[in-house]
């Protein structure tokens, strides 16, 4: 096959577009989307894209198009399906179960008449604060289908720099843009760029560019979801940096644990490379560039960049010290620059739109300095005790009230909002009266939290910020990898005291010893995974002590939670006798006859919790 | 028991002997074997001419290999920050009780193993449990019987 060019993409551009341009007259006369991101998929929308096949199969030229897309966003009511027809908004539906598929297909997509009840307002709030750059094709593209992501300007940005920009231009933009890393450290990736760049010309020595997709962190799918949705505007961002840096190869590490976004991924690379986009003398100019996929093993550690890149070379991923950075001797001891899979997908659009409409978003001034503000948008995942869970993309310096009450649309089942837990294990828990604070990477990190890749878990009443604490630092001290002694031991002391209070025998001495160990963490740890080890500890320590000290002195957990802190109970008054809870206990502990109150042996009781999750009265208490 | 090592060369020979996709070797062979038997070590190292301590090294370091057989389910209880606030400690404790196994272990029939997993991903759906392949979404303690005997009554193969 010859070689692309610009004239090509522009007429696959053209004709996909002719081919799914919405007329009444046309070929397509309706779309329907079926959202089949990993989340969609468990809620059951495999189902849903199948019924629609048999519906659209079951009429002849009824010019409905039934597409296959990634995530919808709102993972708590997939699983979703849009429907467009000509000259109408696009109509998205939630918890969308087989007969409901069938009536939006019989009423909305044939009779043109909207299904009301599932169907979500194009105003609903959890759309209206959102600005969409990183995930600016959702909904809009199949995945496996290139032609649609170039239908959507995919590539334009690629040919752009190859044929219009220096290598020094492109870096210069991306500098300017402001554009910091995603993946947490909020590193300027023009910097970075720069650096690897100049590296490598100095020592007339190869490069590389790395995209990592190793998200480790606990209660985050950003990354999932982009592969999963859009892959190309991964590899897109790839190969400018590429170009940027002088690199030929590139490489994404990523998670085992993410079979889809593996598969997605490994699609739209064989169909870059199968219409040159990815190979020799792309764009017919002298750039050459290829990518390789490497499967992470199951190892949090290997998100941080040395040892993702030792994991790269096929050996256990154990960090290094980082007097030498990796932009200079990275993989292989050859000049690797490691972005995130979020940053990557940034670059594309900054090209395209150009700096100003990137720097127009977000706050600070990064015209002199690029560490002078946070430009753009961010991803989180949004998840825990909120009513509407999901994937959001939010303009910097947006407030977490915004993003939990507007967005989130406030806590579930109408209980109290507690702790908003930001950046992963290495993050921090903030309490309520930092709601109102701007969502950045400077501002977060002086609340003691940091912006970490994403994740962004709300916590309510029910929430033991000593267990949370404790969690973070069980799952740290699993995954710390033992190399240096401050890490190893401090995560496993700090445990100790922490299970020590949630098991009722903390001591006086048990707080200050946490922050002891702290200190000693954080000033000297080898690598990141360490010196941010404590802040979980230290952040819920700082806004929560006095739950601390209710451990500690009253051997009680207020949230209910410690199960050595807490009795259960049924509340005779409010228990109806309906034998639910009492056929669902694992340890026959809960006695009694039809509509009467329930009797709860506390001798038997293991606290299992099943008779408080299934009692539909709040018969059952936790005291 | 002797292994048959033929199906090694090929997933060698599918990564092209290339050292540093050891570590996709090793899960290809995980997947197969459902563990890392110790004569296919050796001769990966054989192969590859990577020193058998370096091999081993690898395949203790990383969570997705085991050294001892597992079970033909894997049952796999999301212990991500989301799944924990919704309730996943249970949720495991549900799964010790009703496969009579300790977290990590395998069952004597080598039917279940029950393993946590750190985040699966899918955390609007929490509390999540996968088996093998299949994801089983917002999970309570009280339906956790009815998978475990989902899978006790498929046919052996």
């Amino acid at each position: 096959m010859s070689k692309i060019t610009i004239k090509d993409l522009a007429k696959i551009k053209e004709k996909t577009r002719a081919a799914m341009e919405l007329r009444e007259d046309g070929p397509c006369r309706a779309r329907v989307v079926v959202h089949m991101g990993t989340c969609g998929i468990s809620a059951g929308a495999a189902k849903i894209l199948h019924t629609f096949e048999d519906l659209i199969k079951g009429r002849k030229d009824n010019g409905v198009h039934l597409s296959v897309a990634g995530c919808g966003g709102l993972c708590s009511r997939e699983p979703m399906v849009t429907v467009e027809l000509p000259g109408a908004p696009r109509a998205t539906y939630v918890d969308v179960n087989v007969k409901d598929a069938q009536r939006i297909f019989e009423e909305h997509v044939l009779g043109k008449r909207a299904v009301t009840g599932k169907m979500l307002p194009s105003d609903d709030p959890f759309f209206k604060q959102q600005v969409f750059i990183v995930l600016r094709n959702r909904g809009l593209v199949d995945a496996e289908k290139i032609e649609e992501y170039i239908a959507q300007d995919g590539y334009m940005a690629l040919a752009k720099v190859l044929t219009q920009m220096k290598p020094e231009e492109v870096i210069k933009t991306i500098r300017a843009s402001g554009l910091r890393g995603r993946g947490g450290g909020g590193f300027p990736a023009g910097v970075k760029w720069e650096t690897c760049r100049h590296a490598g010309e100095e020592r007339g020595e190869e490069r590389y560019v790395i995209c990592n997709a190793d998200e480790g962190d606990p209660g985050a799918f950003m990354d999932r979801s982009v592969i999963e949705s859009d892959p190309h505007s991964v590899i897109e961002g790839m190969a400018i940096g590429a170009y940027a840096i002088g690199a030929k190869q590139g490489y994404v590490y990523i998670r085992k644990e993410y079979p889809l976004a593996l598969e997605k991924l490994n699609i739209a690379l064989a169909q870059a490379r199968a219409y040159g986009l990815l190979g020799q003398n792309i764009f017919d100019t002298p750039f050459s560039f290829d990518i390789e996929v490497h499967r992470g093993a199951g190892a949090f550690v290997c998100g941080e960049s040395t040892a993702l890149m030792a994991s790269l070379e096929g050996r256990a991923g154990i960090p290094r010290a980082k007097y030498i950075h990796t932009v200079e001797y990275g993989l292989n001891n050859k000049p690797s620059c490691l972005n995130n899979v979020e940053t990557w997908a940034n670059v594309p659009a900054i090209i395209n739109n150009g700096v100003e409409w990137f720097t127009r978003i977000g706050t600070g001034d990064v015209s002199t300095n690029p560490w002078g503000g946070s430009k753009g948008t961010k991803v989180f995942s949004l998840t825990g005790k909120v009513k509407n869970t999901g994937l959001i993309e939010v303009p910097m310096g947006i407030t977490l009230r915004e993003i939990i009450f507007n967005i989130g649309g406030g806590i579930v089942k109408g209980k109290k909002f507690k702790t908003v837990q930001t950046g992963g294990p290495s993050g921090g828990c903030l309490s309520e009266s930092l709601l109102d604070l701007p969502v950045d990477f400077d501002s977060l990190s002086d609340a003691g939290s940091m912006m970490g890749s994403g994740g962004m878990i709300v916590g309510d009443e029910e929430t033991c910020m000593v267990d949370l604490a404790k969690y973070f630092i069980s799952f740290l001290e699993e995954e710390s990898c033992g190399k240096c002694v401050p890490c190893r031991e401090g995560l496993r002391s700090m445990y100790a005291i922490l299970d020590r209070i949630t098991q009722g025998k903390g001591k006086k001495g048990d707080i200050k010893a946490l922050e002891d160990l702290s200190r000693v963490m954080i000033q000297s740890s080898l690598c990141a995974l360490g010196q941010s080890a404590p802040n979980p500890v230290l952040s819920s320590l700082k806004y929560f002590q006095e739950e601390y000290e209710r451990h500690i002195d009253d051997k009680k957990c207020p949230a209910g939670v410690c199960t050595a802190l807490y009795e259960m109970s049924i509340d005779p008054a409010k228990c109806t006798g309906c034998m639910v809870c009492l056929r669902n206990c694992p340890a026959s502990a809960i006695t009694g006859a039809k509509q009467k109150p329930h009797a709860l042996d506390k001798k038997k009781c293991i606290k299992c919790n099943i008779c408080y999750t299934v009692c539909k009265f709040d018969a059952v208490k936790k005291n | 028991m002797a292994v048959d090592l033929t199906k090694v060369n090929q997933i060698i020979g599918k990564w092209e002997s290339r050292k540093d996709f050891l570590i996709e070797m090793l899960q290809d062979i995980q997947d197969e074997y459902y563990y890392l038997p110790r004569d296919v070590l050796v001769e990966v190292s054989k192969v590859l001419e990577v020193p058998l301590n370096q091999v081993y090294e690898v395949a203790t370091y990383y969570k997705a290999f085991s050294l001892t057989p597992k079970g033909r389910y894997t049952v796999s209880v999301c212990q991500g920050t989301a799944c924990h606030v919704q309730g996943a400690d249970t949720v495991l404790s549900s799964f010790e009780r009703a496969l009579r196994v300790k977290l990590g272990e395998t069952d004597k029939n080598q039917d279940f193993t029950l393993e946590a997993v750190r985040c699966l991903g899918c955390c609007g759906l929490a509390p999540v449990v996968t088996v093998n392949k299949d994801i089983y979404a917002k999970l309570e303690p009280s339906q956790v019987l009815k998978v475990v005997d989902k899978y006790k009554k498929m046919p052996r193969q």
